[in-house]
């Protein structure tokens, strides 16, 4: 089996550097790769944009790369709960993209996937589509839309072991899947790293080849951004 | 009386039949899911990556790894399936989501819907709106009939930034059930005890009122 591991969160950021492009998985604060995020805070890169559905919250996920003013655009679907970015953004610090959630997740499986790029109906009609190409399919109108370019994804997941192989858990997954491959170096951390063999390859969600660095994280703190509960 | 958001809710339910896959917006739409009937069949997807959503957890086992598109925690029916972003919208670009119940700031006579931005405000971003709308072929709204300043939300013309066009089919607000047709709003049904002309008052966009208009049944 090829070997995927590293030693740490600082061996797997290595070749990080300004001014460069990442994916980071998650969706709200489930699924972050916590330790990556953590890391490239310390590592105090400057001028980087993030492709990520979401924007983390003041002091936790992104918003802590907000914080050290670390991010120079955000590319998204949606921003809310985060009063530093909103600042950021009105003040023009900040570079925003808005873009639909399907086609987010779409971009980043054409980058894996060798699609340089395909037609969504998603956003026709509005300003997202403005100085798009366009093109009618069965009566329809559609978006050329573009696969990204990034230089990092950093993904998380539940279980991996050392070939690259993960397996996610619950609403985690999300858009992790989707970035594992589609950036020029793809970063895994996951709760538990295991050998090679111990994992069912059957249970498998992405293969090996997709990922370039894998390893366990410290810890997870896992934040509830929206705790609902019903009374037993 | 106007309905309040929980009526509106249990009008759209009425609209959930045996068999459907549904997408339920945040806000009303959300309420939806506590009114569907239960002698029917109906599974919920989360566009974050879930199908069969149950409802939230009781306390004390709630799972960060189990969270809806509003960020709630919740729970997994018997039967429910998870998977990555990519393939939940594939299934609503697929069109193999039934139904899709959403909110609206404002909706237009041919059936263009604004929900995500207002020009000069905070931008939060349209999240999977875009996506539902432009490919959902059922697509509810469930709104007020009017904004907090008293105006009409039906308009001819919506003048927020849409989120997408031609795609709204029938329109639940606190006073009255429409569809769209040719370009207008065909008014189907009243909340109980609200006139036509009443209704007629607060909507801007052309209305087609034919016959009697009955009360919704609630």
């Amino acid at each position: 089996m090829i070997n995927k591991t590293v030693a740490d969160v600082s061996e797997a950021c290595k070749g990080v550097s300004d001014n460069m492009t990442f994916m980071l998985g998650g969706f709200g604060l489930s699924g972050i790769p916590e330790n990556a995020i953590a890391k490239l805070v310390e590592l105090n890169v400057k001028g980087v944009t993030c492709i990520s559905n979401n924007a983390g919250v003041d002091d936790f996920g992104l918003g802590l790369l907000l914080q050290k003013h670390q991010i120079k655009k955000m590319i998204s679907s949606y921003v809310g709960e985060n009063a530093e970015f909103e600042r950021q953004m009105l003040s023009g610090e900040l570079e925003v993209d808005l873009i639909p959630q399907g086609t987010l997740a779409q971009r980043c499986q054409a980058a894996k996937t060798g699609i340089p790029a395909f037609y969504t109906p998603a956003g026709y009609g509005t300003e997202v589509g403005e100085g798009k190409e366009t093109k009618e399919f069965n009566g329809k109108m559609h978006l050329l839309e573009h696969a990204f370019k990034a230089d990092f994804a950093f993904v998380k997941a539940w279980k991996g072991d050392t070939a690259g192989n993960l397996i996610f858990k619950g609403t985690a997954r999300n858009f992790n899947p989707n970035m594992a491959g589609a950036a020029k170096v793809t970063v895994a951390e996951v709760e538990e790293l295991v050998e090679a063999g111990e994992l069912d390859p059957n249970h498998i969600h992405v293969p090996g080849i997709f990922v370039q660095r894998i390893f366990q994280g410290e810890k997870y703190e896992k934040r509830i951004e929206q705790l609902t509960v019903r009374k037993k | 009386m106007a309905l309040n958001k929980e009526q509106i809710a249990q009008r759209i339910a009425q609209e959930v039949q045996d068999g459907y896959y549904v997408n339920l917006g945040i806000g009303i739409p959300t309420l939806v899911a506590n009114f569907v009937r239960e002698d029917i069949e109906v599974e919920f997807q989360s566009e974050n990556g879930i199908l069969g959503m149950g409802p939230f957890p009781f306390e004390g086992e709630e799972d960060p790894d189990m969270i809806n598109a509003g960020k709630q925690t919740i729970t997994a029916l018997k039967g429910a399936s998870l998977f990555d972003s990519a393939t939940s919208f594939g299934m609503i670009r697929g069109q193999h989501v039934d139904l899709t119940i959403l909110g609206a700031m404002e909706v237009s006579q041919n059936g263009d819907i604004a929900n995500w931005k207002i020009p000069g405000k905070m931008v939060k971003g349209m999240g999977g709106a875009m996506d539902l709308v432009a490919s959902a072929e059922n697509i509810i709204v469930a709104m007020m009939h009017t904004n907090r300043a008293g105006e009409s939300k039906l308009l001819k013309k919506c003048s927020l930034p849409l989120t997408g066009v031609n795609c709204v089919k029938k329109i639940v607000t606190n006073l009255a059930v429409l569809e769209v047709v040719d370009g207008k709003f065909k008014l189907l049904e009243r909340a109980p005890g609200v006139s036509v002309s009443e209704i007629e008052a607060v909507t801007e966009g052309d209305l087609i009122i034919e016959g009697d208009i009955p009360e919704m049944k609630l």
